[in-house]
């Protein structure tokens, strides 16, 4: 071919077509990532985020594991051996002091276990009965928040989903349930449940030990708590439904259960975990303010709450039995709501376009 | 069988799809999307269905698949009526659909082979995993996809990699009937062409019969067998494709046909372009008589009169226009 002066026409020997190796080299796909690794990888880079994390875990490993090998137990009163008078020497222990038998074995050269918070007022170890009020303070945040999620979730998705009347009604009862204030229901429910023989009812069960009033907890949280997580929820899925995708599964004679389990709760799910984690510290704090008015777990059991609400008697003489089980629940609601907001911004789509 | 041999595949009687909307509190009035249209399509065939943005063509499409409850009007399929849950379950593995958008189309949620392999779940047709997969990998080589993409999720392919996907997800249940809902509006033109040579090739391959929408009148003209023009809920002229573009008799048709862009200057200096005024009228309130009457340089009193009937000018050339035989 004859070039032309001023041409723009480009000279096609200039080009070799390329071969298949070459043209393999070019097509080049990174690795294969789901939502899920995206988010995780975001959520790492967030260091205030995975700093609470790993405190959380500790703080939930040292609740479960602790008490199997702490030679103290939560309702031990350390002063009151069978057969003996009451030895007041274990009451009020300080850090790291030791009650009169105990200083006996010392100086016979035994090892005692020290009481690292000291004693409280009755003798008994202070540390376990922080590590148990942390397992309960815990216990109750993550059950009520599954709670809430099931609950949420279910009516949510059904608002979402059915549209027209049903949702109409549901949205009716969630906004009056939205306002009773949620306090008084907890105090109310409380009392009617123990008018109503709950305590006869799970006597001599696992659930006695926790007592009647956190299971009235447990019943508010289900009955209450979960309508901002159904509107949350139904929102979701009234946009996610007109999606394109979501007719196009219809087009294939999807149903309606199917549509909801397979498209529509898989793309809501990161707000879901969101609000699970933000809901978690929240659980928590009602649990931690209803036991230091007294209406929480029964005595023995401590939770964070009614340590703390026990710790004002003394608080004069033993401020520490109060600033410790506030700094754990501090660290508590702290690392969780930290983590929560960075596992919006890690899996939130719409934050991080 | 055998008896149905000469009977169309789809057959589309009088179908009208109104949609309520809210005018006020309690008050609703019908929105005429789809107002009393009727066609066939035989066994093989592709039919166009052209028209401008919201005249009813997808939702003509989407009525056909019962994605809307028709408000009145039949679809038949194969001779026998769909009508009724078992049949219309039955209607979904021979007839599927091919969206518009490969990019909402697809759950981002989804690997290519769940978005692949959802029909067969849906369907139940695969008896063991082993099967399903097969399959899936067959459904991806046919249009033209690699095997080490199953795993991957949809937002990691390119327009036209996508729709083939969407395409595959079409496939899958081996219907007869495909409805193509602008399949390759959304693509770049060098992609519409592999796009649209892959539905020529599939069609001859598995023997398909196609619904082709698009508003892109030589995209339509290289795909169609028939070509239906539709224009405010209506069908107004349905032909062969040459013929339709040769010799198009319905006024709106003229107009749409000396639209479409000629790739030689000098035809297209000579053609005369035909510019409809004025704009498409609200479905709303659709004018009485004739939908077309507003904007028709032929219109006459007579057109707000009686709706036109849609018969047949010449042998399987269609046309709904009171003045048909003067105006040509």
């Amino acid at each position: 071919m004859t070039k032309k002066p001023f041409s723009q026409h480009v000279d096609l020997d200039m080009f070799i077509p390329a071969t298949d190796a070459e043209k393999e080299y070019m097509v080049q796909m990174r690795p294969s990532s789901t939502f899920f690794k995206d988010g995780v990888k975001r959520l790492l880079k967030n260091k205030v985020a995975t700093v609470c994390f790993f405190i959380i875990v500790l703080i939930t490993l040292a609740a479960i594991f602790i008490p199997m090998f702490w030679p103290y137990s939560y309702d031990q009163m350390l002063g009151i051996t069978p057969g003996r008078p009451v030895d007041p020497s274990y009451n009020n222990l300080g850090a790291f002091e030791y009650g009169s038998t105990e200083q006996e074995r010392i100086d016979a050269g035994e090892k005692v276990f020290p009481h690292i918070f000291g004693t409280d007022s009755s003798g008994r170890d202070y540390f376990i009965r922080v590590v148990y009020g942390t397992r309960i303070s815990l216990a109750v945040g993550f059950f009520a928040s599954i709670i809430v999620l099931i609950i949420g979730m279910t009516v949510g998705s059904i608002a979402g989903y059915c549209g027209g009347k049903v949702d109409l009604i549901i949205m009716r009862i969630v906004d009056m349930i939205y306002s009773l204030p949620d306090m008084l229901m907890v105090i109310l429910l409380a009392a009617v449940l123990q008018v109503s023989g709950l305590d006869k009812a799970i006597e001599g069960t696992v659930l006695e030990k926790i007592g009647a009033n956190i299971i009235s907890l447990f019943i508010v949280f289900a009955l209450l708590y979960w309508v901002s997580m159904s509107r949350l929820i139904r929102g979701q899925i009234l946009s996610l439904r007109e999606q394109e995708y979501v007719l196009a599964a219809r087009a294939t004679g999807a149903k309606g259960s199917w549509i909801v389990r397979k498209h529509l709760i898989p793309n809501s799910i990161s707000v879901v975990i969101i609000s699970t984690a933000l809901q978690i510290p929240n659980a928590i704090f009602t649990e931690s303010y209803l036991s230091f008015l007294g209406l929480g777990v029964n005595a023995p059991m401590p939770s964070l709450g009614s340590l703390a609400s026990d710790a004002l008697n003394g608080l004069t003489s033993y401020p520490m039995r109060l600033v410790i089980p506030a700094i754990v629940i501090s660290l508590i609601v702290l690392s969780l709501n930290l983590f929560g907001d960075g596992l919006r911004d890690a899996f939130d789509p719409k934050l991080n376009s | 069988m055998a008896e149905n041999m000469d009977r169309p595949l789809i057959e589309v009687k009088d179908l009208k799809q109104y949609f309520n909307i809210n005018t006020g509190v309690f008050k609703t009035r019908p929105l005429k999307a789809v107002d009393g249209v009727s066609f066939d399509i035989k066994k093989g065939e592709t039919l166009g269905l052209v028209g401008e943005s919201g005249c009813g063509k997808t939702t003509v499409g989407r009525s056909i698949l019962h994605l809307y409850e028709p408000t009145s009007g039949e679809v038949w399929y194969n001779g026998t009526k769909v009508e009724g849950k078992a049949a219309i379950k039955n209607f979904r593995t021979k007839a599927t659909m091919v969206f518009q958008d490969p990019y909402s189309s697809l759950n981002p949620r989804m690997t290519v082979a769940d978005i692949i392999g959802e029909p067969l779940d849906v369907h139940r047709m695969c008896s063991n995993k082993k099967e399903r997969e097969e399959r899936i990998l067959e459904l991806m080589d046919h249009v033209g996809l690699n095997s080490e993409h199953a795993s991957r999720y949809a937002h990691e392919f390119s327009g036209g990699q996508r729709q083939r996907i969407g395409i595959a997800r079409a496939l899958a249940v081996n219907p007869d009937f495909i409805v193509c809902d602008e399949p390759v509006s959304a693509l770049d033109v060098s992609i519409q062409a592999q796009v649209i040579n892959m539905f020529d090739e599939l069609q001859d391959k598995l023997g398909l019969t196609y619904l082709f929408i698009a508003h892109d009148l030589l995209v339509v003209r290289h795909i169609s067998d028939r070509i239906a023009v539709m224009y405010l809920g209506h069908i107004v002229e349905l032909a062969d494709a040459a013929e339709i573009y040769e010799r198009p008799l319905h006024p709106y048709s003229k107009s749409l046909m000396s639209a479409v862009p000629v790739p030689d200057p000098k035809i297209a200096r000579a053609n005369k372009r035909i510019v409809l005024t004025g704009d498409i009228p609200s479905p709303l309130n659709a004018p009485s008589g004739c939908a077309f009457r507003t904007r028709c340089p032929y219109a006459t009193d007579a057109c707000a009169q009686a709706v036109p009937e849609f018969k047949e000018a010449s042998t399987g050339h269609f046309v709904a226009c009171h003045r048909v035989g003067e105006i040509n």
